[in-house]
């Protein structure tokens, strides 16, 4: 469904120029969820907003559904492919009431029916009909990532890119979110390409991952190998140890991998 | 209505009550301590000290200061200012005389600073850091930064003395003055509304110096804060989420993020207007333009302090109803506001 070779993505001109991502490359297969894993900076959510076209300055090679990308994206693209944000808080247009989000994209690619539409999929992501016409302000953080899920789904794309969607969250509400995602995509068989840096949550998530450092890919690993720590990459094994918590000890041994 | 309702215009009453009761009180104490004696101002240096004595009564001064503030704050409420010195006219006549060819002149100019600077500064946000950026920048950077009066002078002697292109200072011509009927206070409207086209031409002619100077001023500020109201609002994540929705670029810009710039830019706006309202005190001056800051100059270089703290107390007023008004438009455009 996703094919990804050799992307390199670059920020900036000149002498400025950064290199931000360095032949990255990974394929994720439909129906499949596939995390990108790494630290702050390894330039996994960079990786997912050339996916989604909110950065043109890139090279290499992307394919979605067989169809090879460009710098620009067309409507049809963003009916096959939506993404979920990292902050709940701002990702939804302050001034605008649920309903209005939701209508926005349905008459921008005009599927008709927008109240069956908008109804339906509050239902999907577990917001009765008394959330429909509040504003962001009037809703909790979990509450606005339901929001923003419905959102993605309004369209019913085959492929949903999340950019951390519960980082932002309470603990207790993560995995509500996470587990309503979990659902979702089972159910309609979506494709999930999930950015974190929370080993737990791409354990739970993604059959398969990758783990990023400083834009380039460390290795590739199943969920069983991450389970039983079938990890060969030293940087890997130092960021599972990372996962679990502070530990002064370990946190001495650790190394700064280039 | 509920309890609840009624709180909050009970509690934006209390607010402005007070508020102006601050400014009557700052301008009573003006009006007591500086080194000019309206008593003098009245009867002139050579009056008898009978004279002097009878009048200081009269105006009663003689009484204790508290008493003095309590008669003032009464005449004020009663659109009393008491009687200008210079026109020998009560200063809330001449206030309503003058103040009309003011907001002409602020309407004009904020109409030309919206226009012009909210384009600009969104224009300048979307291309930041380009040389179309810079160049824009350094446009703004110019227009607030020349004292307004230097930019009136060299208006006045290219466009004026040199080209003849635009008419010199003043309202309307010499002998175009006078002829109109006032209406509106408005000569544009106004000749308008008496079919005098003549007239009329020749009063936008005069407006468009002065209010091309006081636009770019203002157009000048607005296009700064629009920039950077829009750099903040394009870099947040509803603005991601309405490029993904597939909502074309144009829309992103002009729909999503300058709707959200709007609510902190009304402010921005309102008080530029208010600013404006106030009297350009030098653009009227350089352009002979009799509205409220000539009158204020005029009164203040002839020590006529009963047209200096009426002109005072309107500016103050009018500051309050600006800074009101958009609390209120703040209310609508923002639902988190209510």
């Amino acid at each position: 469904m996703i094919s990804i070779e050799n992307l390199n993505i670059f920020f900036g001109h000149g002498q400025t120029r950064s290199h931000a991502v360095k032949d990255v490359g990974f394929t994720v297969e439909k129906g499949e969820s596939f995390g990108l894993v790494g630290e702050s900076g390894s330039g996994k959510s960079t990786v997912l907003n050339c996916i989604a076209g909110l950065l043109t300055h890139w090279s290499g090679h992307m394919e979605i559904d067989g169809v090879r990308l460009t710098q620009t994206r067309d409507m049809a693209f963003y009916r096959k492919v939506q993404m979920v944000f990292q902050d709940p808080y701002g990702s939804l247009h302050p001034r605008h009431t649920i309903d209005r989000t939701l209508k926005e994209p349905v008459k921008i690619h005009r599927l008709g029916d927008a109240n069956q539409r908008v109804a339906q999929v509050l239902e999907e992501v577990g917001l009765g009909a008394k959330f429909r016409f509040r504003f962001p302000h009037q809703l909790s953080g979990g509450q606005r990532q339901r929001v923003a899920v419905a959102r993605a789904l309004i369209l019913d794309p085959e492929v949903i890119l999340l950019d951390e969607p519960t980082s932002a969250l309470d603990v207790s509400i993560q995995a509500e979110v996470l587990n309503l995602l979990q659902d979702i995509r089972k159910e309609k068989n979506l494709t999930y390409l999930l950015v974190s840096h929370d080993l737990a949550v791409v354990c739970h998530m993604c059959n398969r991952l990758l783990v990023m450092n400083r834009g380039k890919s460390v290795e590739t690993l199943t969920r069983s190998q991450l389970k039983r720590g079938a990890i060969s990459e030293k940087y890997t094994k130092q960021l599972l140890i990372a996962s679990k918590g502070y530990d002064r000890t370990a946190i001495d041994q650790f190394q700064d991998f280039e | 209505m509920t309890k609840q309702a009624l709180k909050q215009p009970v509690r934006i009453l209390v607010m402005l009550s007070t508020t102006f009761l601050g400014l009557l009180l700052i301008t009573f104490l003006i009006g007591r301590v500086v080194p000019i004696d309206p008593v003098l101002a009245v009867v002139g240096d050579k009056a008898l000290p009978q004279v002097y004595e009878k009048a200081r009564i009269a105006m009663g001064l003689d009484l204790p200061l508290w008493k003095q503030f309590f008669i003032y704050i009464s005449n004020v409420l009663t659109g009393d200012f008491g009687t200008s010195v210079l026109t020998a006219n009560p200063v809330i006549d001449d206030i309503l005389r003058v103040f009309p060819a003011t907001f002409e002149l602020a309407i004009t100019a904020t109409v030309i600073g919206v226009l012009a600077g909210i384009p600009l500064g969104i224009f300048s946000a979307v291309k930041r850091d380009s040389f179309l950026d810079h160049v824009t920048r350094v446009i703004g950077l110019f227009g607030y930064s020349l004292p307004i009066f230097w930019l009136g002078l060299m208006g006045l002697m290219f466009f004026y003395a040199r080209l003849d292109l635009l008419p010199g200072p003043g309202r309307v011509d010499v002998f175009y003055e006078g002829i109109v009927t006032p209406v509106t206070g408005f000569l544009t409207l106004d000749s308008m509304i008496a079919g005098e086209w003549e007239i009329f031409r020749n009063a936008v002619y005069h407006l468009i110096l002065p209010a091309s100077l006081l636009g770019y001023y203002s157009m000048a500020y607005l296009s700064r804060m629009t920039r950077s109201f829009m750099i903040e609002q394009l870099g947040q994540e509803y603005i991601l989420t309405a490029r993904v929705k597939g909502v074309k670029e144009w829309k992103v810009i002009w729909g999503h993020a300058l709707g959200n710039c709007a609510i902190p830019l009304i402010t921005v706006i309102a008080l530029g207007f208010g600013t404006l309202l106030e009297g350009s005190v030098l653009t009227e001056t350089v352009f002979a333009w009799p509205g409220l800051g000539l009158y204020l100059t005029n009164s203040l270089l002839n020590a006529d302090m009963n047209a200096v703290l009426g002109c005072t107390i309107v500016v103050g007023a009018i500051f309050l109803g600006v800074n009101l008004f958009s609390d209120f438009l703040y209310k609508i455009m923002d639902p988190r506001a209510r």
